[in-house]
C-alpha cells in the first residue's frame, strides 16, 4: 500500500493526525463500539479516544476475547465488529478470534498496532509480522505505510469485511503513521477496482431452480449461516418460500434462527448431532435447495453416501463454496436475500402451487421419522440431566428477549438441540473453528449491543475456564451476562469420543481441580448460584434471570451423559445412533477414525 | 470418494491479473500451500507500472473440480482483478527462457554448439571449458535441450518458468496506462529531483 492505488484528485475534507483519521473514518462508517486493549504501538489512538468522544471503547482482559466480543456484537446486530489491539503479542493473541471469524464469516475490522515503519523487520520490541501471520486467517489485510492512504484503507477495510461473504479484515498501523499529519477523506462510495462480489443471482439459473422445486416430490430446504449474514430480510424471505412450497426445512448450526423452530415445517438441525428426521430427509430427498450453507463435513457425513439421489441447488455468495465438498447440479452465486426474492418472484409469476399429492406422501414419511423422537432422553428424578437443564432454561426464558451464546462441546450441541430460536441473530456459537472460550466474551459483546436483553452463555466448565478473565470486564461495565455452566466435570465431547472410539481410555479429559464457581463469581463482583438436584434447577434459573448483575449458575449435571443422536465420523446419514442403546452396533470405520 | 480420485488430473495454465502491492504474491502462494494445491511453475512481473498491475502465470495440475476450486479461490482474493484459464479458454502460447551453463572439453564442446544451433540457442558467454546458452521456447523444448546438454557435460540451469498469453486478437486482460504515462513523462521537463542530482 506504499503507493496510492489511484491518485487522489479529491480535496481532503480535513487535515489531522493518523490516529484522528482512524477514529473519524470509523465514525463515518457507523462504528460505535470498539473492543480493545492498549499497548505501546497504539497509544496515539488511545490518546485520541481519550480526547474525543467519538467512539465507545470496551476494555477487555485478553485480545482473543476482544475479537470474540466483536463477533458477538456483529452476529447479534448485523453490524461490523471493531477491534483495537497493540503490536506483537496483542496481534498474535487476536489470531484465534480472527480465524474463528473467518470460518464463521463474521464481519470484523481489527486494527493492530505496529512498530514504526523504519523499524519494521528489525526485530524491534513487540514487533511481529502481523500481516504475514494473519494473511491466512483474514479475508484481507493491510499494512498502512502512507498516511495519505489511511482514511481510504479504513473505509475499504469496513467495505471488504461487511460485503460479499463477510469476514475479518486486519489493518496494521505503524506508530509513525498514527502520529503523522495527513488528509482525511470521507467515504466516497466509489466501486472497488478488483473486489466485486456478485449479489444478484443468474436469472435463468433461478428459473431452473424454481422449476425443479415445483416439480419435486421430496424436496428439502437446507439453510445455513449465509441466511443470517444476509440480514433479517433473508430469513423472512426464506420462511416465505418454504411456506409457499410446503417443503420441509432443516438448518445448520450456523443457520439456527433463520426459520422459526416451533414451526411444523422445521425438522431441526441436521448433521453429526442433528435430528433423525432432518438427516433422513436429507438422505432421501429428490431436490435439495441449499441456501447459504457450505456442505461442511459435520453436515454431510460420508460424502459418497451424502443424499445420493437428489438434484442439488446451491445458493452461495462465495463462488469457492460451490463444488468444494459436494458436487452440485445447479449453482447460483448471489446474496441469499436477493436470490430468495428472485425465486419467490418466479414462483409467483409462474403460478406454481405446492405439489400437494407427492408432498403429502413425503410428509407422512417425515412424520414417521419424527415419531422416533430422537431427542427424547430419560429424565432422572434427582441428578440433573444436561438436556433437561437446557430444556428448562429454554422454557423459562421463552417470554423474554433472549440472546444465547455457547462455548464448544457437548453443551453446545445440547443447546442447539434443545433451545429453540424463532428469529435470526439470537444464537452466537463458534461453528467452523470450534473455539473453546468463545461464549463468555461473545456474550459480553452481545450485551453491549443489547443492554436491556437477557444474554446467556450456555457453557461447559472446561471451555469456560479458557476466557474466565473476562468476568472482570463484565464487572467493569456492569454487564448482566448470565453464565449457565453445564458442569459435568469432564471435557465432555472429548470424553464421549474417547468412550466411543478409544476404548474408554479417558486420557487427560477430566476437569481436575475445578474452582468453586460461586466463589469465582463473588471474587469478580458477581453472583454465584449452584443447582445440584433436579428440584433446585428451576429456582436457580429463575434467580439467575432475575438478578440484575452478572451471574454464574453452576449446574451440576450427570457426568457421563453422551450427546445423541450422533452420526459417527465417517458414517452416512442413515447410520445414525439414536441413543446409548445403539452403541453396541457402533464401530467407527478406519476411515472415520482419522477424521476430526 | 473413489469416483473423484479416479478422474484424471490435467495441467492448466492460469493467467492472473493482480494489484502490484506488497504481499500479493505471498497471498497467492499461501493459498496454494495452505490448501494443498500443486504449483508446477509460477512467474510474476509488473505489467502496468502506472496502474500498479502485475500478471502472474501459474501452471498447476488437478482434477477439473480442483482446478475450478483454485480459480474460485484465486478470484476471491481482494487484490485479484481477473483469473483466466488459458488451457480451457482456447489456443494459447507458452514460452519460457532458460540460461544453461555447460562445462566440458573436446568433442563434446563442438557437439554442444551443434545442438545449440539446432535449438536456436545463443551462446552468450564462453570460456575455454564452458558455454552459457540462452534459449527461449516451450517448456518441453527447453527440457529436451537441457537433457541433451546434460549428456555432454556438467551443467547448471536457470529457468524463468512459463509465461503465457492467448492467441488471436482478443485482449482478455488489457493494460492501459503504461504508454499514456510514459508519453506524459516525456512531455514534462525534468523534475526537481533530476535537477538536484545535476
Amino acid at each position: 500500500m506504499a503507493t496510492p492505488r489511484t491518485p487522489h484528485t479529491r480535496k481532503p475534507d480535513a487535515q489531522m493526525n493518523g490516529a484522528a483519521i482512524i477514529l473519524k473514518a470509523l465514525q463515518d462508517q457507523g462504528v460505535e463500539v470498539v473492543f480493545g486493549y492498549p499497548g505501546g504501538a497504539v497509544l496515539p489512538i488511545y490518546d485520541e479516544i481519550f480526547k474525543s468522544n467519538r467512539i465507545r471503547h470496551i476494555l477487555v482482559r485478553h485480545e482473543q476475547a476482544a475479537v470474540h466480543a466483536a463477533e458477538g456484537y456483529a452476529r447479534s446486530t448485523g453490524k461490523v465488529g471493531c477491534v483495537l489491539v497493540t503490536s506483537g503479542p496483542g496481534a498474535t493473541n487476536a489470531v484465534t478470534g480472527l480465524t474463528d471469524a473467518l470460518m464463521d464469516s463474521i464481519p470484523i475490522v481489527c486494527l493492530t498496532g505496529q512498530v514504526p515503519t523504519h523499524l519494521i523487520g528489525n526485530d524491534a520490541f513487540q514487533e511481529a509480522d502481523t500481516t504475514g501471520i494473519t494473511r491466512p486467517c483474514t479475508k484481507h489485510n493491510y499494512l498502512v505505510k502512507d498516511v495519505t492512504r489511511l482514511a481510504d484503507t479504513i473505509h475499504e477495510a469496513v467495505y471488504v469485511a461487511t460485503t460479499g461473504r463477510p469476514g475479518p479484515v486486519v489493518v496494521d498501523l505503524p506508530k509513525d503513521i498514527l502520529f503523522a499529519e495527513g488528509p482525511y477523506y470521507a467515504p466516497n462510495g466509489n466501486a472497488h477496482p478488483s473486489y466485486k462480489p456478485q449479489v444478484k443471482g443468474d436469472e435463468s439459473a433461478i428459473e431452473r431452480a424454481v422449476d425443479l422445486l415445483a416439480k419435486a416430490k421430496r424436496p428439502i430446504f437446507y439453510g445455513g449461516g449465509g441466511l443470517i449474514n444476509a440480514g433479517p430480510k433473508a430469513s423472512k424471505l426464506y420462511a416465505e418460500l418454504v411456506r409457499l412450497t410446503q417443503a420441509p426445512t432443516t438448518l445448520t448450526l450456523m443457520g439456527l434462527g433463520a426459520y422459526p423452530s416451533q414451526d411444523r415445517q422445521f425438522l431441526g438441525m441436521l448433521g453429526m448431532h442433528g435430528t433423525y428426521e432432518a438427516n433422513l430427509a436429507m438422505y432421501n430427498c429428490d431436490v435439495m435447495i441449499n441456501i447459504g450453507a457450505r456442505f461442511d463435513d459435520r453436515v454431510t457425513g460420508r460424502i459418497a453416501d451424502f443424499s445420493p439421489n437428489s438434484t442439488k441447488v446451491h445458493v452461495d455468495i462465495d463462488p469457492s463454496s460451490i463444488n468444494k465438498n459436494v458436487v452440485v447440479d445447479l449453482p447460483i452465486i448471489g446474496d441469499a436475500a436477493n436470490v430468495l426474492e428472485q425465486m419467490i418472484k418466479v414462483w409467483k409469476a409462474k403460478g406454481y402451487k405446492a405439489n400437494a399429492k407427492p408432498l403429502e406422501k413425503w410428509w407422512a414419511q417425515i412424520e414417521k421419522w419424527r415419531e422416533r423422537k430422537c431427542l427424547a432422553f430419560t429424565e432422572d428424578t434427582s441428578i440433573i440431566k444436561p438436556q433437561h437443564a437446557i430444556k428448562r432454561l429454554y422454557e423459562l426464558t421463552r417470554d423474554r428477549d433472549t440472546y444465547i451464546t455457547t462455548e464448544v462441546g457437548q453443551h453446545q450441541m445440547w443447546a442447539a438441540q434443545y433451545f429453540g430460536f424463532e428469529e435470526p441473530n439470537r444464537w452466537m456459537t463458534s461453528g467452523g473453528l470450534g473455539t473453546m472460550g468463545y461464549g463468555l466474551p461473545a456474550a459480553m459483546g452481545v450485551q453491549i449491543a443489547h443492554p436491556d436483553s437477557t444474554v446467556i452463555d450456555i457453557a461447559g466448565e472446561a471451555s469456560y475456564l479458557m476466557n474466565i478473565q473476562e468476568l472482570s470486564t463484565l464487572a467493569q461495565y456492569r454487564l448482566p451476562v448470565k453464565s449457565f455452566i453445564v458442569n459435568n466435570q469432564w471435557m465432555g465431547m472429548v470424553r464421549q469420543w474417547q468412550e466411543l472410539n478409544h476404548g474408554g481410555r479417558y486420557s487427560e479429559s477430566y476437569s481436575e481441580s475445578l474452582p468453586d464457581f460461586i466463589k469465582v463469581a463473588e471474587a469478580f463482583g458477581g453472583v454465584g448460584l449452584r443447582a445440584e438436584t433436579v428440584d433446585q434447577l428451576d429456582d436457580v434459573i429463575m434467580e439467575m434471570l432475575e438478578t440484575d448483575r452478572f451471574v454464574l449458575a453452576d449446574i451440576m449435571v450427570k457426568k457421563d451423559e453422551n450427546c445423541f443422536p450422533m452420526i459417527p465420523s465417517g458414517a452416512a446419514h442413515y447410520e445414525m445412533l439414536l441413543g446409548p442403546d445403539d452403541k453396541a452396533e457402533l464401530e467407527t470405520s478406519e476411515n472415520g477414525m482419522v477424521l476430526v | 470418494m473413489n469416483a473423484t480420485t479416479e478422474i484424471a488430473e490435467a495441467t492448466h495454465t492460469l493467467a492472473v491479473l493482480v494489484d502490484d502491492e506488497p504481499g500479493v504474491l505471498a497471498r497467492v502462494i499461501g493459498l496454494f500451500s495452505g490448501r494443498g494445491y500443486n504449483i508446477e511453475s509460477l512467474t510474476v512481473s509488473s505489467v502496468d507500472t502506472a496502474a500498479h498491475l502485475s500478471r502472474i502465470t501459474i501452471v498447476t495440475t488437478g482434477t477439473p473440480l480442483i482446478i475450478a476450486q483454485i480459480k474460485a479461490q484465486l478470484g476471491r482474493l481482494v487484490p485479484v482483478h481477473s483469473v483466466h484459464d488459458l488451457t480451457l479458454e482456447g489456443p494459447h502460447l507458452e514460452r519460457e527462457l532458460a540460461l544453461i551453463k555447460i562445462r566440458n572439453v573436446g568433442e563434446h564442446r563442438i557437439e554442444a554448439l551443434r545442438i545449440a544451433d539446432m535449438f536456436r540457442a545463443r551462446a552468450i558467454d564462453s570460456t575455454l571449458e564452458s558455454f552459457v546458452f540462452e534459449l527461449t521456447g516451450s517448456p518441453s523444448k527447453i527440457t529436451a535441450f537441457v537433457e541433451l546438454m546434460s549428456a555432454l557435460g556438467a551443467i547448471e540451469v536457470s529457468r524463468t518458468g512459463v509465461v503465457a498469453i492467448a492467441r488471436g486478437s482478443n485482449l482478455d486482460m488489457p493494460v492501459f496506462s503504461t504508454l499514456e504515462v510514459n508519453r506524459k513523462k516525456a512531455k514534462q521537463p525534468a523534475g526537481k529531483k533530476a535537477q538536484k542530482k545535476v
